[in-house]
């Protein structure tokens, strides 16, 4: 995903010398091709990201299609107050792409768990939030968002992740994608994620389809607006709606999808799958935090069976 | 306008402006004023009926709580109608306590400090990126320096030869408790040296010494410039001056409005008409007793007087 995105960010830049990338000094490896390829449009802002985050705005201002880059929480909370106020106040077009949403840099500790990223950000009024289920998504938001302007939070996972949505072409900001219709007669559950646990949520729902039940499976790239139309869809047709998210689920994708519900007159019941508001403390990489804290695809089949079976 | 006479146009409309709304920061509004004078006639290029000018130079007043100073200093160049200054925090007015950008002729809002350099820094870094001629101006406060945004937007600005970048310390030596070097004890020119900065120190007041600071910013290493301008807080009104209560408190109906207008009218310069108060406030009313006008005594931590000032 991460790979992807640079690429992506290197064809665009090439077609447009507007687009800048700035990196809080970090992207070993992974930057490399962009400062090679463009590097007029290439900034190394130091270990600052406070400053890196003030800059992005000041160019932006100038016309620039800006994106900052850093990983895990340094491109978002350590610099929150620039985002709110030199970025998202002043419309400027920059583009906040952390890599290592959730877990992982897992074994790193809790200051490298980016786990409530989304709720802040979403805080933010004039924020898009992004979070990419698969590189195929990843790509297609890169283009747009550089096009759009306004200030996006763009969250990452890392690299390696299986292409789940393939039948993406264009991004819509605002548009959740369904990639799965209840296909048997078994109890009806519709199951929603956002960002990189989508590879397990996905098998989750093959367990549970292995398991009889009819699963409507749905990948909400975008937190921030998030689809009304697709919730309100759903919850219109089903008892039981799942939100799947790498994320505390205060404040992040469930507590979005649970503002929607709870505005609407039916009788879905919603059910919030994260992290349950604690600071993981345990040590391990992004796999094994996962399996701990339950949102492996095992973890996440057995708490939606576990609730319709009570 | 002479930049002397936008000056004092400058601290008169402060005086009015945080007379009718309370609001406080007086005594940096009269701190910036002479710099603010200066910019905004003899340095900034700027077209009025064109805010958004693409070849303008770029200003942030990064110390927003001084915005009454470019408030005024912008409606006395024609952005808008000078008589709007009045509602200046007023409920429905587009003229916030710190700096907004919902005006014409102000592109960028502050109000929480260490945020204008690296903005300032950003746009000069892309005006070198696209040949574009213009200048990159930042007017901080010392206070403000203590943020370590500061420090990393410096750092930057150096680092990439920002040489069309240009701020401005009003170093009024006191900040929002104490006086600076009682907070967190600086050297500033030495400071902006370490970080390899294009250093003019000047005083604050001289309109002379700012213009020439000012003018010409290019210099062979092509570094960023400070100038840095040691001014008085609460300077034109003897008894704000120095004093920390006057970043807070409004100059009040009766002998404190009265006499800071009066002070005002002693160092007019020829030409200028006041849009309040044209002849001053002659009826100086009694001081009222006990009441205090001055405060003499700052913020202390008892250890820091037990143990680090014996050594």
């Amino acid at each position: 995903m991460r790979d992807t995105v640079i690429r992506t960010l290197i064809d665009l830049g090439l077609k447009d010398k507007d687009i800048e990338l700035i990196t809080g000094d970090l992207g070993f490896g992974v930057l490399k091709p962009f400062w090679e390829t463009l590097p007029n449009q290439f900034i190394n802002a130091g270990i600052a990201e406070q400053n890196m985050t003030g800059v992005a705005a000041g160019m932006a201002l100038e016309g620039k299609k800006v994106f900052t880059y850093s990983i895990g929480n340094f491109p978002t909370l350590r610099c929150l107050e620039q985002i709110r106020n030199d970025c998202a106040y002043h419309n400027a077009n920059v583009n906040v792409i952390c890599v290592g949403g959730g877990y992982v840099y897992g074994s790193l500790g809790m200051s490298h768990h980016a786990t409530e990223d989304i709720a802040v950000l979403r805080a933010l009024p004039d924020v898009t939030v992004i979070c990419p289920g698969d590189a195929n998504e990843a790509a297609a938001a890169v283009k747009t968002i550089a096009e759009t302007d306004g200030t996006c939070y763009l969250r990452l996972g890392r690299g390696g992740e299986k292409n789940i949505n393939t039948d993406i072409k264009e991004f819509e900001i605002g548009k959740a994608y369904k990639l799965r219709e209840a296909k048997s007669d078994g109890e009806k559950v519709a199951v929603f994620s956002t960002g990189a646990i989508l590879e397990e949520t996905s098998k989750a729902c093959d367990l549970l389809e292995n398991a009889g039940f009819a699963v409507e499976q749905y990948s909400f790239p975008t937190v921030k607006p998030i689809d009304k139309e697709a919730i309100k869809n759903c919850a219109q047709r089903f008892e039981h709606i799942f939100t799947v998210e790498e994320h505390n689920i205060v404040g992040g994708f469930g507590s979005a999808v649970a503002e929607v519900i709870a505005e609407l007159d039916t009788n879905a019941k919603l059910h919030r799958i994260g992290i349950d508001d604690f600071y993981c403390i345990e040590v391990g990489n992004q796999s094994y935090l996962r399996e701990q804290v339950g949102i492996n695809a095992e973890g996440i089949a057995e708490r939606i069976q576990g609730v319709i079976s009570e | 306008m002479t930049s002397e006479q936008l000056a004092w146009k400058i601290r008169r409309h402060g005086i009015e402006m945080t007379h009718l709304s309370g609001g406080s920061h007086i005594g940096a509004i009269l701190s910036v004023a002479d710099i603010m004078g200066v910019l905004y006639t003899d340095i900034l290029k700027f077209d009025k009926d064109n805010p958004e000018w693409d070849e303008r130079d770029r200003f942030i007043l990064s110390k927003g709580h001084a915005g009454a100073a470019v408030y005024a200093a912008i409606a006395e160049n024609g952005f808008f109608d000078v008589e709007e200054l009045k509602t200046h925090y007023a409920n429905g007015s587009r003229l916030s306590g710190h700096v907004s950008h919902h005006l014409p002729g102000i592109d960028f809002s502050t109000g929480s400090l260490g945020h204008g350099l690296s903005v300032a820094a950003g746009r000069a870094l892309a005006a070198k990126q696209d040949g574009k001629a213009f200048r990159s101006f930042v007017v901080m406060g010392d206070g403000e320096c203590n943020e370590g945004s500061v420090w990393e937007a410096a750092e930057f600005a150096n680092h990439y030869k920002l040489d069309n970048l240009v701020a401005i310390v009003d170093h009024n030596h006191m900040q929002s408790l104490d006086y600076c070097n009682n907070t967190l004890e600086v050297d500033m020119a030495q400071r902006w040296k370490g970080f390899g900065w294009n250093v003019i120190e000047v005083d604050g007041h001289d309109h002379d010494a700012l213009r020439n600071a000012l003018k010409n910013t290019s210099n062979t290493d092509n570094k960023p410039t400070v100038v840095i301008a040691h001014t008085v807080k609460g300077k034109g009104v003897s008894f704000m001056e120095m004093d920390i209560l006057w970043h807070y408190r409004f100059p009040h109906d009766g002998w404190e409005y009265n006499c800071a207008v009066n002070e005002l009218h002693k160092i007019k310069p020829e030409g200028v008409e006041d849009p309040y108060t044209p002849v001053g406030c002659p009826e100086i009313e009694a001081d009222p007793e006990p009441m205090d006008h001055t405060v003499s005594e700052t913020y202390h931590p008892t250890y820091y007087k037990r143990e680090v000032e014996k050594q």
